[in-house]
């Protein structure tokens, strides 16, 4: 199966000063519930990762989850704790994960990073997917580092 | 011979008993939001003294008794002096009414009463007006248990609810089911879900510093998981109410109540 994403106008490309919105498309493959390829075929950053997990604008992973970022307060309960998701998860299964988590657990409370939602959905968000491609690589990247050594 | 066949029978019977006993689906009541709040705010709420919505149930209070309209009439020429003829109606809410072939809130009731009966202009529903007149009626219910009714004309209302409730939405796709069914009492960054009742509504809602209505709490939702919120006293809220009333039956009105 392949899907393709787009990633309208959530791309800004800065073009000699004026922000332009542009249209991005990219596609991944599903392979026993796991996405093995690299979405931008370009390396995740870890640290950049991080920062975009943290942001409550953007991935916002510590609504749910309880993370090796002792500098944050308060981190959720609702899914399972991320500190070792790079011993447990390939960066191929997680990728699955954060793309369409629905793949595996239609049922799953967590949102599908780049899929854009269906109904009634706000306009300022309409068509648009929670992060784009480099994002997920980079959350990606970032997860695969967390092995379990941070204790709380 | 006989004997032993009748206690046969005696014990039979009674393990049977236990069997229907052990098999009936549990009718056990959801929890309360006041159940799973910190106890300072509880404390705030078991106080009438330091409840600060009783400011806007003083202004319902006062609403109450105030001549308004051409009719030249206030609540209490038709509905007593001092409220207490209220007493249990609001629980039963959301109910279906005839004329307008739908649901009415409580908040419907009083602008009916005000343009039909008092030639009153209609307040709007978020106004301090409205907020304290309906938390002054729904005091009157306090410690009475929540009870719609969701059969006969409310039934397709309440299925209209029911469909709400556990539709995905937004950007985020998400149901109310997700968060109010799947996870009540666990921890969404600092805060707790709950069972997402509406028992305690008007409620002093802490992060407002005011007094707030059912209807704005959905919308503060919808807008959460990036969805298209309706407008306070619309259909689809309404009837919303009315699912989330069936899911609260048995718990306790406590309006108004104080939350996070």
């Amino acid at each position: 199966m392949t899907y393709r994403i787009i990633v309208g106008a959530l791309t800004g490309i800065v073009v000699s000063g004026a922000l332009v919105t542009g249209t991005m498309a990219a596609d991944y493959k599903i392979v026993d519930g796991t996405i093995p390829q690299s979405l931008t075929g370009k390396a995740g950053d870890p640290v950049q990762g991080k920062k975009t997990a943290v942001n409550r604008k953007k991935g916002n992973c510590l609504a749910c989850h309880v993370m090796p970022i002792p500098e944050e307060q308060f981190h959720g309960e609702v899914g399972p704790d991320l500190g070792e998701s790079g011993s447990n998860y390939s960066a191929a299964e997680l990728r699955m994960r954060l793309v369409d988590p629905k793949v595996l657990n239609p049922d799953t409370i967590m949102p599908a990073f780049l899929v854009p939602g269906k109904t009634a959905v706000l306009k300022k968000f309409a068509g648009k997917t929670i992060l784009s491609p480099q994002d997920v690589e980079d959350i990606v990247a970032y997860l695969t580092t967390l092995k379990g050594s941070y204790s709380k | 011979m006989k004997k032993t066949s009748l206690i046969k029978q005696i014990v039979m019977f009674a393990g049977f008993g236990v069997l229907v006993a052990a098999c009936a689906p549990k009718e056990e009541a959801l929890k309360s939001g006041y159940d799973w709040a910190i106890p300072e705010t509880q404390a705030m709420q078991d106080d009438d003294f330091s409840n600060p919505a009783f400011m806007w149930v003083d202004i319902g209070n006062d609403e109450w008794s105030k001549t308004d309209g051409e009719a030249g009439k206030s609540c209490a020429d038709c509905h007593g002096a001092d409220g207490s003829s209220m007493k249990g109606k609001s629980n039963m809410y959301p109910v279906y009414n005839k004329d307008d072939k739908k649901l009415r809130s409580i908040q419907d009731e009083v602008n009916n009463c005000r343009t039909n009966r008092m030639k009153a202009k209609a307040w709007k529903w978020e106004s301090d007006q409205m907020l304290g007149m309906a938390a002054f009626i729904r005091t009157q219910s306090r410690d009475m248990p929540i009870n719609v009714a969701v059969d006969g004309d409310a039934a397709p209302f309440f299925e209209a609810g029911k469909e709400f409730y556990e539709t995905r939405r937004g950007g985020l796709d998400m149901a109310c089911t997700h968060c109010h069914v799947d996870f009540p009492g666990v921890k969404i960054r600092a805060n707790v879900l709950t069972n997402g009742l509406g028992n305690g509504f008007p409620t002093y809602r802490l992060k407002w510093q005011k007094i707030g209505s059912l209807h704005r709490r959905f919308r503060g939702c919808n807008k959460n998981i990036r969805a298209q919120p309706f407008k306070q006293g619309s259909d689809e809220y309404t009837n919303l109410e009315l699912y989330l009333n069936h899911r609260a039956k048995g718990v306790m009105n406590e309006s108004p109540s104080v939350r996070n």
